[in-house]
């Protein structure tokens, strides 16, 4: 009869030399199925004295653990090996691009317009509207410009055949809101106005935000902050220079021009600011009293100041556009630079 | 306005330089626009007079020149224009002159040594005829430098004037504000009255009082209208935009200029009778200095004599009554006209003057006789001439009522407090009266001033020569109030990203359209026209987003992007209160962009419902529609508690082929308002039990919508049925011609317990009877 180790040895050599799952449980049962060497070897204990059964029990036993445990590691290595075939044959090019729809995107004025919105409603502005097609009364006359003034041989206004016009400004939407709402007020008017003019740098239609701040103390000193304010964040910039030139508007006094200091340059000088470093970016002023006047707020009470700037401008000036045409031709190419 | 800035040096003198004093107008409201160099930089160049001209030995074309520039000795110049010749007065660049360009050396030409160049108008780089040398006037001194001599050392300053400003419409004006702005002292134009030589008057009556509040006129006869202007006068005028053109008008021109007058000058013999200021009558006529024929209204101010109108007041003197060569006799006319009665004529006529300009923003009515004792005196000294008494009429000239600022109101509309005395320095530099009270200051505005009128026009004013910059600049303290959120209503900008993230590219298109496009999407169409459209293409307001998105294609196809998805957010326009926001959208070409991973498909009409399903987040109610622009099989309007809300669908194959397109694209358009209500959510609880499915194959015409089926069997569903919805149609083998197969999934479940078999054959049962009834559909076998 063979010893425990001699069968060990063996059946250690019978394991290593299994190449997959099913051999080895046949391995297995071939030493300690039913009628296994280890388990026919354990059957022939019967026969023996105690004492000397004992001891050849417990070594049969340990050649049953060693050949258990040679077994249980043979069989974590096949699983493994398995898995890995699994995962080798399964694996995938993963930079081949992704399936389905692409992502579209905004327009560039619209992501300005957002951009000024969210940055205004941080300072507590809410957005008001008004109507594009305006009539004249709104347009001119409750912005104090009257009938045959100057000012509006400056507008260059679209009629309708109807008489009604298309709103050069969105400053109507002062008139409309301040109307409707008592002060205190702040709001921001977004939108499209016109102006019958169209060359390299102008386009019959374009985009203006409104703005206008009624209460019992606000002062020049606040629209130079605000707007300050306003200008350093939108091109997040905080040392950018700014600078209010006198200048007027019919519906407001005092009356501004904002400049910045050229955001191409840096104030250097070149084409884009007419090598003078500034940039006119807004019109701004206090409100006139005859434009409060008309919608019955009280001039001494309240005061308050209003603004008005070209979306596109500040568009062009931020995402680096050098031709306004550019917005309307609506070239995919071009807008989906700004995706 | 366009002026010299020496000539405004000669009446104020600030210790600046130019473009400090730029600077300094700027930022005190008068932007300057430009700042031009009156010549370009050259050097070294002298008044030269050509002494002696000879043949060069051994060039045809050039001649060897003697000239005298000044020195002991003349110099010799070879010089190839052909108008050189002995006596003649030319520029001549010396050896280590700066030429535009070049730079000058002694050299030889041609084997003669050459001492300088003798220089035509384009080698200075100056304005005028290239041919030959620029010939100078007999009188320029020889060897004097020519920059100097024709004061060329000057800068063309543009002012960029707001309509506010009319009183720095004139050099003198500007001049005034100069020294405002920087404590200058100006030096104004000493006037001193013409006496009369001659006692001639015309008679003049002013019947439009209100509109010509003063009227100067002064005969002058015995003039030489051909009197060369003088070479000052003609570098002042030129400076300042105006082309000489015959010393009397160049005359009254020049006090344009100078002191903001509009004068005119008539051809007295042209004149009948005596003249009259009235409005025009209907149906006049007046044919204008440049050769215009001015249909009159009667709300225009004429200047007439027995004949009708000989000029329209203000705004341009009359072709017949102006002043020519030959003229002998003139009337001199000075005049404050209203600005109200000059307002908008000329820009209703076509016209804009320098004269109408003033007039209609205002015009110094304190100075109509210094204006005209200014004119007489220039006319006399240049042409010559007899000047007649000043015969003036003055009614209801303009008010200057004193205007109270108060003190603590300036600080509050500024921001800060002013220092009072500094203020009231300012106002009385411009030319203002001021009295000083303890809270106040009383301002009596100047006669050349038309702005300053109400306590706000004198903060402006105040602040103005503060100076804008030394306010500060301070964020506002406000109560910190939140604003107000709805939940239920989303943001433009939240459908502008749900369109974005289904690939969609927004574009912005013009709100006005070619009319043809409109009636061709719709001939029931009625855009709006404009009165003054800039293009044809343009001339009416779009009554569709449609139109404006399929050109957006066909400018894409025309530049090889043939997978175009846009939508654009933006209003169409049927009256002033209707201009609705819509919400529309164009996809056209592949499903997806072309890739790897999925095939080639074109973009069908089931790919954008599902785009819209996905922006309206729900199931929508579609119904089978009709459109004049979409194809009448493939086109659906959605509905909104029971509302049409919009329309989607393929364009219609007329269309495609009238627009020239390569495949139908598939289009759509919402009323905007109707996308952004969401109702906010509510918690419903959420079942313990099972569900049971049921798959139902049904078999119905074939044009029975899918949609009327699933409303029948929805309105008889038992109330423990919580979906029923389409997984799959079927046409062909197995299912009859015209008739399809749908096969629709029921999904049961009971909130309290779990369903019995009973109850869900009887639910099932409805459902089958419902199909039945109401679209004839019967179970598929």
């Amino acid at each position: 009869m063979r010893t425990p180790n001699e069968i060990v040895a063996e059946a250690l050599a019978a394991i290593h030399g299994c190449a997959d799952l099913q051999a080895l449980e046949q391995v297995k049962a071939s030493y300690l199925g039913k009628s296994g060497q280890l388990t026919e070897l354990l059957k022939s204990l019967g026969g023996m004295p105690a004492e000397a059964r004992k001891t050849a029990g417990a070594r049969i036993n340990e050649a049953k653990q060693a050949v258990e445990s040679a077994l249980k590691d043979k069989r974590e290595a096949l699983q493994q090996a398995e898995l890995d075939r699994q995962l080798a044959a399964e694996t995938l090019d993963v930079t081949l691009p992704g399936r389905g729809l692409a992502r579209g995107g905004l327009h560039p004025v619209s992501k300005t317009l957002s951009r000024i919105q969210a940055l205004f409603h941080s300072i507590g502005f809410e957005v008001a509207t008004g109507p594009e097609i305006e009539t004249d009364f709104y347009n001119f006359t409750a912005l104090n410009i009257p009938e045959d003034h100057p000012a509006r041989a400056m507008h260059d206004t679209f009629y309708l055949q109807s008489g009604e016009l298309l709103r050069t400004h969105t400053s109507p939407v002062q008139v409309r809101f301040m109307q409707k709402n008592p002060p205190p007020l702040r709001i921001i008017a977004p939108g499209r106005v016109y102006r019958c003019d169209s060359d390299v740098t102008h386009t019959p239609m374009f985009h203006q935000v409104e703005g206008l701040w009624v209460d019992e103390s606000v002062s020049f000193a606040d629209l130079k902050g605000v707007l300050a304010d306003f200008m350093r964040n939108f091109f997040e910039r905080d040392d950018l220079p700014v600078r209010f030139r006198p200048s007027f508007f019919p519906f407001t006094e005092p009356s501004a021009e904002m400049d910045i200091g050229c955001v191409i340059c840096g104030g250097e000088g070149c084409r884009v600011c007419s090598h003078t470093g500034w940039l006119e970016v807004l019109g701004c002023g206090m409100v006139h009293p005859n434009v409060f006047r008309h919608v019955n707020i009280d001039t001494e009470r309240f005061i308050g100041f209003a603004f008005g700037l070209g979306v596109e401008r500040l568009a062009m000036l931020r995402y680096g556009v050098d031709d306004l045409r550019l917005f309307f031709e609506n070239d995919l190419r071009f807008l989906k630079q700004f995706n | 306005m366009q002026f010299s800035e020496a000539w405004l040096r000669t009446l104020v003198n600030p210790a600046l330089d130019t473009h400090a004093l730029g600077h300094a107008l700027t930022m005190a409201g008068l932007e300057v626009e430009a700042l031009a160099p009156a010549a370009p930089a050259f050097s070294n160049v002298v008044v030269a007079e050509i002494l002696t001209c000879e043949k060069h030995p051994d060039a045809d074309r050039l001649r060897v020149c003697q000239v005298d520039v000044g020195e002991a000795a003349p110099v010799t110049i070879v010089c190839g224009a052909p108008n050189a010749a002995p006596g003649l007065k030319v520029p001549c660049a010396r050896p280590g002159a700066k030429l535009p360009g070049i730079e000058i050396k002694v050299a030889k030409v041609r084997g003669v040594e050459s001492f300088g160049m003798l220089c035509s108008t384009r080698e200075l780089g100056l304005e005028g005829s290239a041919d030959g040398l620029m010939v100078l006037a007999d009188d320029a001194p020889v060897g004097e430098d020519f920059r100097a001599w024709l004061n060329l050392d000057d800068t063309l300053v543009t002012l960029k004037l707001t309509p506010n400003r009319a009183d720095c419409l004139s050099v003198a004006g500007i001049a005034r504000e100069v020294g405002a702005i920087t404590g200058t002292e100006v030096r104004m134009p000493q006037i001193e009255p013409v006496a009369s030589t001659i006692q001639d008057t015309l008679p003049v009556t002013v019947s439009a009082v209100e509109a010509c509040p003063r009227y100067l006129a002064r005969t002058v006869r015995g003039i030489d209208a051909q009197a060369p202007t003088p070479r000052w006068m003609v570098e002042r005028l030129e400076r300042s935009g105006i082309r000489p053109l015959l010393a009397p008008v160049d005359i009254t021109n020049y006090v344009l200029l100078e002191l903001g007058q509009p004068m005119h000058a008539f051809a007295l013999s042209r004149l009948t009778g005596g003249l009259e200021v009235r409005m025009a009558k209907p149906g006049e006529k007046l044919e204008l200095l440049n050769g215009q024929i001015a249909e009159l209204t009667p709300d225009m101010l004429v200047v007439a004599d027995l004949n009708g109108p000989a000029a329209l007041a203000g705004i341009m003197g009359g072709q017949l009554s102006s002043v020519e060569k030959f003229t002998v006799d003139v009337l001199l006319e000075a005049a404050f006209f209203a600005p109200a009665a000059i307002a908008g004529r000329a820009r209703r006529l076509g016209l804009s003057t320098d004269s109408s300009h003033r007039f209609e923003r205002g015009v110094d009515f304190d100075a109509t006789r210094q204006a005209m004792e200014r004119a007489t005196r220039l006319l006399i000294d240049i042409c010559g001439g007899q000047p007649g008494p000043v015969a003036e009429t003055a009614t209801g000239l303009p008010h200057r009522d004193p205007i109270v600022l108060r003190l603590p109101r300036l600080a509050r509309v500024a921001g800060i407090a002013l220092d009072p005395e500094r203020v009231a320095q300012g106002f009385r530099a411009l030319g203002a009266g001021v009295e000083r009270r303890e809270d106040s200051l009383v301002v009596t505005p100047p006669s050349f001033r038309f702005d300053l009128a109400i306590e706000e026009d004198l903060i402006e004013e105040a602040v103005r020569l503060h100076g804008y910059d030394a306010i500060p600049a301070q964020p506002p303290a406000a109560p910190s109030r939140m604003l107000p959120q709805d939940e239920t209503r989303l943001a433009d900008d939240s459908l502008r990203a749900a369109l974005v993230g289904l690939d969609y590219q927004e574009v912005i298109t013009y709100s006005f359209v070619d009319p043809a496009w409109e009636t061709a999407l719709d001939p029931a169409a009625r855009p709006l026209p404009l009165a003054n459209p800039i293009a044809s293409q343009l001339a009416a307001m779009r009554t569709t987003l449609w139109g404006g998105l399929i050109e957006t294609l066909r400018h894409n196809l025309n530049r090889q992007q043939d997978r175009v998805r846009i939508f654009e957010l933006g209003r169409v326009y049927a009256a002033l209160d209707d201009q609705p926001m819509k919400l529309g959208g164009l996809v056209h070409g592949p499903a997806v962009p072309e890739q790897w991973g999925a095939p080639a498909r074109r973009v069908d009409f089931y790919d954008l419902k599902g785009d819209l399903e996905r922006l309206f987040g729900q199931a929508l109610d579609v119904r089978p529609a009709t459109h004049p622009a979409l194809h009448p099989g493939q086109c659906a309007g959605i509905q909104v508690e029971g509302r049409t809300v919009g329309c989607f669908g393929a364009l219609h194959p007329r269309l495609v082929q009238s627009f020239d397109l390569p495949a139908a694209p598939l289009l759509f358009e919402l009323d905007a308002r109707a996308l952004v209500w969401r109702s906010l959510p509510r918690h419903a609880g959420l079942s313990r039990f099972p569900l049971v499915r049921r798959d139902l194959a049904f078999v119905l015409d074939a044009h029975t919508p899918a949609g009327e089926l699933l409303a029948a069997l929805r309105a008889a569903a038992a109330a423990t049925v919580r979906a029923i919805d389409v997984f799959d149609e079927y046409r062909g083998k197995g299912v009859p011609e015209n008739q399809k197969s749908l096969a629709i999934r029921v999904v049961m479940q009971d909130t309290e317990r779990t369903l019995m078999d009973q109850e869900v054959e009887d639910a099932v049962h409805r459902l089958v009877d419902a199909a039945l009834r109401q679209c004839n559909a019967r179970l598929r076998e």
